[in-house]
């Protein structure tokens, strides 16, 4: 079963083992990523990320200073992530000359939904538009009289 | 909704294939399986299984009209994947900005100590 994946990219004019201290040390990870981030930086290791008064569980799965990062997360509480259960995280660091990195994320998984009832709630409500962004997303074509 | 319904939502999308008969459904409004099986590069049986996936995780409902089925996209379903996608997929954008931001601050400050120590 193919996966859904949700990318980004950025281009960061800094040297590669900066951004890689960025993305990967706690501290760091506490300003862009979690309210809380209690993680060791190594693979197999178990960690947990708070995001105000709710948060869950981590494994970090790929540590390969400074291009690759990987953990998973949104598995349920019991169980060991794998493949199917959850979110997989991947970053990769390209440097580009000296001074410049290209950071690229991909999310994937099985299970992408992982929103709060609240987020759910306001989606079931809201029944309107997204057609262009669903194509835009899906790489499909214009809808145009669809849309009526 | 229930996290299996989300399941078979997400795993619906996720196929390439299937994507392909969404893309043609949200572009022809109402057709056949065989129309759609006329317009793709895989086989009417190939198109039958998609489509039942695709109902399955109510993306896609039927109806008859005289003697031909002929399938439709649920808006609503559709809309909701849609914005689930782009909700996540901006989270990433905003955390690749704070990113650059901290790791672009971090170096600026290492060159100032570097340069005047």
């Amino acid at each position: 079963m193919a996966d859904l994946v949700i990318e980004g990219e950025v281009l960061i004019e800094a040297p590669v083992e900066v951004v890689w201290r960025t993305i990967t040390e706690p501290d760091q990870m506490s300003q862009w990523f979690a309210d809380r981030v209690e993680l060791i930086v190594e693979p197999g290791a178990h960690g947990y990320m708070g995001f105000g008064d709710q948060g869950g569980p981590v494994v970090v799965e790929t540590v390969d200073p400074p291009t690759r990062f990987s953990f998973r997360w949104n598995h349920p509480r019991e169980e060991e992530p794998v493949t199917g259960n959850s979110m997989l995280v991947e970053f990769t660091l390209t440097p580009e000359g000296n001074e410049r990195t290209r950071l690229r994320v991909t999310e994937s998984g099985h299970e992408l939904l992982a929103w709060p009832d609240a987020e759910k709630q306001r989606y079931a409500d809201e029944h309107r538009g997204g057609w262009a962004e669903y194509l835009d997303r899906l790489g499909g074509v214009v809808a145009k009289h669809l849309s009526g | 909704m229930t996290a299996q319904a989300d399941d078979e939502l997400w795993s619906a999308i996720g196929d390439p294939s299937r994507r392909r008969v969404l893309d043609l459904l949200v572009s022809h409004g109402a057709v056949s399986a065989s129309w759609l099986a006329g317009h793709v590069p895989f086989s009417r049986q190939a198109v039958s299984k998609h489509l039942a996936v695709l109902e399955q995780a109510g993306l896609v409902s039927r109806r008859k009209q005289g003697r031909e089925v002929l399938y439709q996209v649920e808006a609503d379903r559709l809309d909701q994947a849609a914005r689930a996608m782009g909700d996540l997929a901006a989270q990433w954008d905003r955390r690749l900005a704070t990113i650059k931001r901290l790791a672009e601050a971090a170096h600026a400050e290492a060159k100032k100590k570097g340069e005047d120590p």
